[in-house]
């Protein structure tokens, strides 16, 4: 036990976390507010104070991430803190994870136990016969037990065009963490952009497939179940990939300023990470939403 | 040993930031572990105070000070509070003082992260307390917020209930990883994973089932939201969805949180126990094997709060059988307690007597537990006060009795002083008779069918209301003692020894009392 110890760094005094509290309750009462208000029509403070939230949080951002940062590149960060981080993104994906799953459950649900009760399956053959008679039981809904109609979103075409999209966008990321590793730092440079374009135009393609559901399809949130959960499970995950090419914005400003070594590039490592679990949930969600 | 020598130094050098910005802009696990336990604590006392009204309202029958709607507000938002506002944070408290000085670690892992899920919190519940003056009152369909009732029948405040509890999830979550990273990373050289004091293990053991189900509320939340606001039907049945869906996801998050509550309790219980015993803990490997058990079964016994709902009778079967599964590890915990205690040096000061309260009450909580999981006569008790009484013997004598034993354990710690030992078994004696004059007939009543949340009940159930009633105003009161013990602890007193407690070990006792604002900067040996 005679070996000495890197002194693990514990931080002074910052004022950023107190800023994003204050942020997340401009959010949370904001939003809070403004959902009422939208839905209702009527004026108020309500999105005055979720955008005002969201300033803040940025400002927030960018202020913690600026000592994290400054902290980093001169040197306090040891091993074990590296490890720290790396732990906590790893849980913080594993929570992520468990946030889709609970939309997955409830498609699955609602396609194996909920539809083939309303059509009179299990004991309920008089739930049918009485409250919905001449319901139907398939998938997708397209015409739900209370009569509203719609129109599914084929699986080929533009789906399986941002499938591919996503994809390829994984392998150039995982190519630009290779360069980064030899030092290749042309590759990384090059690949981390491929990548970042490829998200940008799946955003892109999405936006326009969403379009093309409402003005075309008559596919909204609104009709039924099969609606609810593409549009949440879709967009959720379209939230996810937008906060990922964030993450990899600021990860590619960060390597054209030369950050990063071969051996330590925690921050490239864990938006690598998030970019590809956001594909495997898109590869999860292409195949149970659009597919099957 | 050696961390109490630079330590000692330390303590002339320390330079604790002064005024608010300490508390502000804090990365100490210390100070943000007891803005954990302060806030726990106010928390406590507002649902509390909640209690009152509903306890006030039913001591006669008929209706007597508030609105049926109000009263399901003080119902509401007095579970909500007391779970995610009392107990969760208290046990995250305790979690950020005690963890780094019982592994050996210099802080949490990320400290910066730890200040922001704290102050995440009062915001959350500033948000959640605000919603009681919206026009229409605060959220009214009970701490479940099943599906109808939180998004056909609720009002304009279920927005910033949703937002509230999304919130409170964030805190949650990253407190969670804190501790799980902590725990993982951050042990001194040594501190081998079966030597772990068993409150870590079971910490590290609820981190893991935070990370799991709060993102599994929010999901659900966040359905409630659009369902009630965007014309999404995911517990609607004419669009294709199922209320029944609500239950389902709402209890695969809800029953691992109530492990969440319960676990690091546990680890508080099998804490103590050894040391008034002054004998070691008597089997410590089978306490980890259990407590993993006991969590891994949480996320197979969801539906077993659903038995009168409707399901396959396979479905009923499972969620029986495996719901009276969790008896044998939570059995094997109690006798292991009871073992330890077996030919013990005993004595018997306040964290003792709280933590063999907990024993025995926490027991009577398992046994009703068992009777409700049995599917055919759930029938009869679903709904009823005998849940009711259930749910707050493992929670109040369960939960509550166990942060208030960790709370006179390890005061002397946090504060360099002795607590006033006599007010302190006062506090005890009034608390434990008043709970039970409180929660036990409860079972009766609920066995007799009185139906809970509701603000009236038929005559029969009369005198026994006046005395739960009682009871409950007694058990209110006798929690001011122990503002009062606090409040004189924080104040002065005899001073505390490094060790504190004749038969206590670990490493959390060889540092001076009070504990320095900086430990373990470099890591201790550990034998």
């Amino acid at each position: 036990m005679s070996k000495t110890y890197e002194k693990y760094y514990v931080p002074a005094q910052s004022p950023w976390p107190i800023v994003g509290a204050v942020a997340l309750f401009l959010i949370a009462f904001g939003a809070g507010n403004y959902v009422n208000e939208v839905t209702r029509q009527q004026p108020g403070f309500g999105g005055y104070m979720l955008a005002a939230g969201f300033v803040v949080l940025i400002f927030m951002l960018f202020g913690w991430f600026k000592n994290v940062i400054d902290e980093s590149m001169s040197g306090l960060y040891s091993a074990q803190m590296d490890r720290s981080f790396r732990q906590g993104m790893s849980w913080f994906i594993v929570s992520e994870v468990m946030f889709f799953m609970a939309f997955f459950g409830a498609l699955f649900y609602g396609r194996v136990i909920a539809l083939d009760w309303l059509s009179g399956g299990s004991n309920n053959a008089m739930t049918f016969e009485i409250l919905w008679p001449g319901f139907e039981a398939m998938w997708p809904l397209v015409k739900t037990p209370g009569g509203i109609e719609t129109q599914a979103m084929p699986a080929t075409g533009l789906p399986l065009i941002n499938t591919a999209i996503l994809v390829i966008s994984s392998v150039t990321l995982h190519f630009a963490h290779t360069g980064l590793e030899q030092n290749k730092r042309g590759q990384l440079k090059i690949m981390l952009l491929v990548t970042l374009l490829l998200g940008m135009i799946f955003l892109g393609l999405q936006v326009y497939e969403y379009i093309h559901a409402y003005r075309d399809l008559g596919l909204t949130l609104a009709s039924g179940f099969y609606g609810n959960t593409f549009f949440l499970l879709t967009g959720f995950h379209g939230m996810h990939v937008t906060l990922g090419a964030i993450i990899l914005l600021f990860v590619f400003f960060r390597v054209l300023k030369g950050h990063f070594t071969p051996e330590k590039h925690f921050a490239f490592q864990a938006a690598a990470w998030y970019w590809h679990f956001v594909d495997v949930v898109w590869l999860c969600l292409y195949v149970f939403v659009y597919v099957i | 040993m050696s961390a109490v020598v630079t330590d000692h130094e330390h303590e002339h050098h320390d330079h604790k930031p002064s005024g608010i910005k300490r508390w502000l802009y804090t990365t100490n696990h210390k100070d943000i572990g007891t803005m954990y336990l302060v806030f726990a604590l106010i928390m406590f006392f507002i649902g509390g105070a909640m209690a009152m009204v509903i306890r006030a309202e039913l001591f006669q029958p008929g209706m007597q000070f508030v609105e049926p709607n109000f009263f399901n507000q003080m119902t509401t938002v007095h579970g909500l509070i007391m779970v995610f506002g009392a107990v969760m944070p208290a046990f995250t408290g305790l979690a950020n003082w005690m963890i780094p000085m019982m592994i050996g670690a210099p802080d949490m892992a990320l400290p910066r992260m730890n200040n922001w899920s704290f102050w995440i919190l009062p915001f959350a519940f500033l948000i959640l307390l605000m919603s009681l003056f919206m026009p229409g009152g605060g959220p009214s369909f009970g701490w479940t917020f099943y599906a109808p009732l939180s998004t056909t029948y609720s009002g304009d405040s279920t927005a910033l209930f949703v937002f509230s509890v999304h919130i409170m999830g964030i805190s949650s979550i990253m407190g969670a990883i804190n501790v799980i990273v902590t725990i993982f990373n951050l042990r001194a050289p040594g501190m081998t994973w079966m030597k772990m004091p068993l409150f870590v293990w079971t910490w590290l053991i609820t981190a893991f089932l935070l990370i799991m189900v709060m993102p599994v509320l929010a999901g659900v939340v966040t359905m409630v939201l659009t369902d009630k606001y965007f014309g999404t039907s995911f517990f609607d049945a004419a669009g294709g969805g199922d209320p029944v869906l609500f239950q389902h996801i709402f209890w695969f998050f809800g029953h691992p949180e109530v492990y969440i509550m319960i676990l690091p309790a546990f680890g508080i219980v099998s804490s103590i126990v050894p040391t008034f015993a002054r004998k070691p803990l008597f089997g410590y490997a089978s306490m980890v094997y259990a407590t993993s058990s006991i969590a891994l079964l949480s996320f197979l016994v969801w539906a077993h709060h659903m038995f009168t709902t409707g399901m396959p009778v396979a479905g009923a079967l499972f969620f029986m059988y495996c719901t009276m599964l969790i008896a044998v590890p939570t059995g094997v915990k109690v006798f292991n307690w009871v073992a330890t205690m077996w030919r013990g040096a005993m004595t018997f000061e306040v964290p003792m007597m709280f933590a063999l309260a907990f024993i025995v009450l926490f027991t009577i909580g398992g046994f009703s537990g068992l009777m409700l999981a049995i599917t055919p006569a759930d029938f009869q008790y679903h709904d009823t006060y005998f849940v009711v009484a259930h749910f707050h013997y493992v929670l109040v004598t369960g939960a509550v009795f166990s942060i208030i034993a960790a709370a006179y354990y390890w005061l002397p710690k946090w504060t360099g002083h002795m607590y006033d030992e006599k007010l302190g078994q006062w506090h005890f004696w009034c608390s434990l008779i008043s709970v039970n004059m409180l929660f036990f007939p409860m079972h009766f009543v609920g066995l007799a069918g009185m139906p809970r949340r509701i603000p009236d009940y038929a005559l029969q159930f009369a005198d026994f209301n006046a005395f739960i009633s009682i009871g409950g105003f007694l058990f209110g009161a006798s929690q001011l003692i122990f503002v009062a013990v606090l409040v004189k602890c924080a104040r002065g007193g005899e001073k505390a020894t490094a060790q504190v407690w004749e038969g206590a070990e670990g490493l959390e006792w060889e540092v001076p009392s009070p504990a320095p604002y900086h430990t373990f900067e470099t890591p201790p040996v550990i034998k």
